[in-house]
């Protein structure tokens, strides 16, 4: 037994070791990247040893990419701030209407309630680019064609039904009986909506609130066709790394780790919310 | 009146949970609804806290009719059979919560949540959240959340169910006493009979969604309207045996073990009908073989039943049934006794309907 153990412990330690490498390593190597000029990243054999230097990140905040022949100007520090303000808004105007909406369909059973959820998930069924092309027409008639207004609008097929969906779940899980003990004890619909269920459900909101973010974060499809330069989230800036006069691979890296620090901070900060589920101790002993 | 429901009916998709309910329950009383698990006295309850609407019948508290009034405007406090404490508030805020509701300012809730933590001898852990507290201390925390708005009408959901043993016999004594001196209309849930007829100044039968019988607890144990009634109410269940009503030149009588155990005279009208004869244990003594109508029966075990013994016993036909005396009396050795039934206390039941036959009455 004691022998099986240890091996058991070291395949343990293996199999570990493993994930660790297959899922870290490429952020590693971005990361180190990040800090090289195109030479070293490109020599053969590559090498973990270099001088690290800043300018990747230098010509990124100060919006002028020195490739070998010219100086060109990107926009890459708004287009980190277009994607902040796009997903922070999005996920906002999603959470503002989603949470009530989950809160509708987990506890009031109206007639067709399953019928609109479950179509309101079925946005995230079809590929974007179907919705996309009658869009694009559809706003340019309408003149929400390059806002962020029409941006925010799209973003909310995304990040709708996320929230929707595992709010619902939340909600459904808190014991009517708690709200019901709630709007007994002399508290109106909205005060028990406000005062049980929200902070009930509270964690599931987090973590909703939390994917969605990194969903809207992410997208690229939608901003790529209904964006013009200036509204353009990373996702998009990112492709002017890609220039007539060749592939600054450790500008690229650069961007990727300024544009994944904001999502990571941020699942950095809600894992204890994600992870801490309101144990309902209330209900059975 | 207090609190009055007129033909309430209820039924979830094609199942049929109330079928034509009428409670009347007068101010400062409190009445007891008994019944096994399903009977419905669950929904009946939500329906009174309006969390849930009937699909027919009348409701009325203090007078007024309660259709279409929601949960928070009907003056009503309730304990859950599952607590629903708010696991998110300590027992400070639960208990307040009918008070915040109230719009009372601090020291008023202060006070009121000290008193009744004080009664409810909880005030040492008002500041634990509910899962930091025992199933006693959240069974405290939900009946003086539930008292605390100083309702007109209170519903207890089965609250003794989910508490052990020792806390459930305190509260059985304390309970009563601190219903009547909130002087609120009580309904109360159990499916224990002992407890129903402890706290009910009526007892209100209820099974398959329907009223069986309402009365007080001494109606219901003494003149119980069917069967199953009888043997809900009463430890160790009523014995009954099959008998024929019979009628000679002394009176009426029936027939157990070939001997004559005498009737009431009003039973006339059941002479010559099946009927079962439901002897409660403690109508059954022994008795020494010489006294007249003794019955004799095989003894085969003896039980101690808290402040009762308990003799199960084998009539001469091969039927069980049971006697019970205080303990501590002396009883016989297992084998043959006779008994002697107190023909008095014996009710008649219709043997195919199970409803209580009631003997006329001379004047």
């Amino acid at each position: 037994m004691q022998k099986n153990s240890n091996l058991e412990n070291v395949l343990r330690g293996v199999a570990i070791t493993a994930i660790i490498l297959f899922f870290m390593f490429p952020i590693l190597w971005i990361f180190l990247m990040s800090f090289q000029t195109n030479e070293t990243i490109l020599r053969v054999p590559p090498s973990p040893f270099f001088e690290p230097t800043l300018t990747n990140y230098r010509s990124l905040i100060s919006g002028k990419l020195e490739g070998s022949t010219a100086t060109l100007e990107i926009a890459f520090m708004s287009n980190l701030y277009n994607s902040l303000f796009l997903s922070v808004t999005s996920v906002t105007v999603g959470l503002i209407l989603g949470v009530p909406a989950a809160y509708a369909f987990a506890r009031l059973k109206f007639r067709g309630s399953e019928d609109i959820a479950f179509t309101l998930l079925s946005f995230r069924f079809a590929p974007p680019l179907l919705v996309l092309l009658p869009l694009t027409i559809y706003f340019q008639q309408i003149g929400l064609a390059d806002t962020y207004g029409g941006l925010i609008w799209v973003y909310q097929l995304i990040v709708l039904p996320l929230i929707l969906w595992i709010v619902r779940g939340y909600f459904e899980d808190i014991p009517a009986d708690i709200e019901y003990a709630y709007r007994i004890a002399g508290h109106s619909f909205w005060a028990t909506f406000r005062k049980i269920a929200l902070p009930l459900a509270g964690p599931g909101i987090a973590a909703a609130g939390l994917l969605a973010f990194i969903f809207a974060w992410n997208n690229f499809i939608f901003a790529l066709v209904l964006a013009s330069a200036d509204k353009q989230p990373v996702t998009v800036g990112a492709l002017a790394f890609i220039t007539a006069s060749g592939i600054n691979y450790g500008q690229i890296a650069a961007g990727i780790m300024l544009s994944i620090a904001p999502t990571f901070a941020l699942a950095l900060y809600a894992q204890r919310y994600l992870v801490e589920g309101l144990s309902l101790g209330a209900v059975k002993g | 009146m207090s609190l009055e429901l007129t033909n309430i009916s209820k039924s979830f998709k094609d199942e049929m949970v109330l079928d034509g309910v009428s409670i009347q329950v007068h101010e400062g009383k409190t009445l007891v609804l008994f019944g096994p698990s399903g009977a419905g006295k669950t929904v009946l309850l939500r329906l009174i806290a309006g969390v849930i609407e009937p699909d027919s019948g009348q409701i009325k508290i203090s007078g007024t009719d309660v259709d279409g009034v929601e949960p928070e405007d009907r003056n009503i406090g309730m304990a859950f059979q599952n607590f629903a404490l708010f696991p998110h508030m300590d027992a400070h805020a639960n208990i307040a919560s009918p008070l915040t509701a109230q719009k009372q300012d601090k020291s008023a809730i202060q006070s009121g949540v000290q008193t009744l933590a004080k009664l409810l001898k909880i005030d040492h852990v008002l500041d634990h959240k509910p899962k930091e507290l025992s199933n006693g201390q959240k069974q405290r925390t939900a009946l003086a959340r539930a008292l605390a708005g100083k309702p007109k009408v209170l519903l207890l959901d089965d609250p003794l169910r989910n508490v052990d043993a020792k806390l459930r016999f305190e509260m059985r004594l304390e309970l009563p006493r601190l219903l009547s001196d909130q002087n609120t209309t009580v309904i109360y849930v159990t499916q224990d009979y002992k407890e129903a007829m402890a706290f009910g100044d009526e007892i209100a039968v209820i099974s398959s969604g329907v009223v069986q019988q309402i009365g007080t607890p001494e109606d219901i144990y003494l003149t119980p309207a069917n069967i199953e009634i009888a043997r809900l109410f009463g430890d160790p269940v009523i014995n009954y045996l099959d008998v024929t009503v019979q009628k000679d030149a002394v009176g009426i009588f029936a027939l157990v073990s070939d001997k004559r155990v005498d009737l009431n005279s009003g039973y006339a009208r059941a002479v010559g009908q099946d009927c079962s004869l439901g002897i409660r244990p403690e109508s059954i003594l022994f008795v020494p073989a010489s006294h007249p109508g003794a019955v004799p029966v095989t003894v085969e075990a003896e039980t101690p039943l808290n402040e009762k013994t308990v003799n199960l016993c084998l009539t001469a036909r091969g039927r069980e049934i049971m006697a019970s005396r205080p303990s501590g009396t002396v009883g016989p050795a297992n084998g043959p006794a006779f008994v002697s039934i107190e023909a008095a206390n014996v009710l008649i039941f219709d043997k195919h309907t199970g409803e209580l036959i009631e003997p006329d009455k001379f004047y």
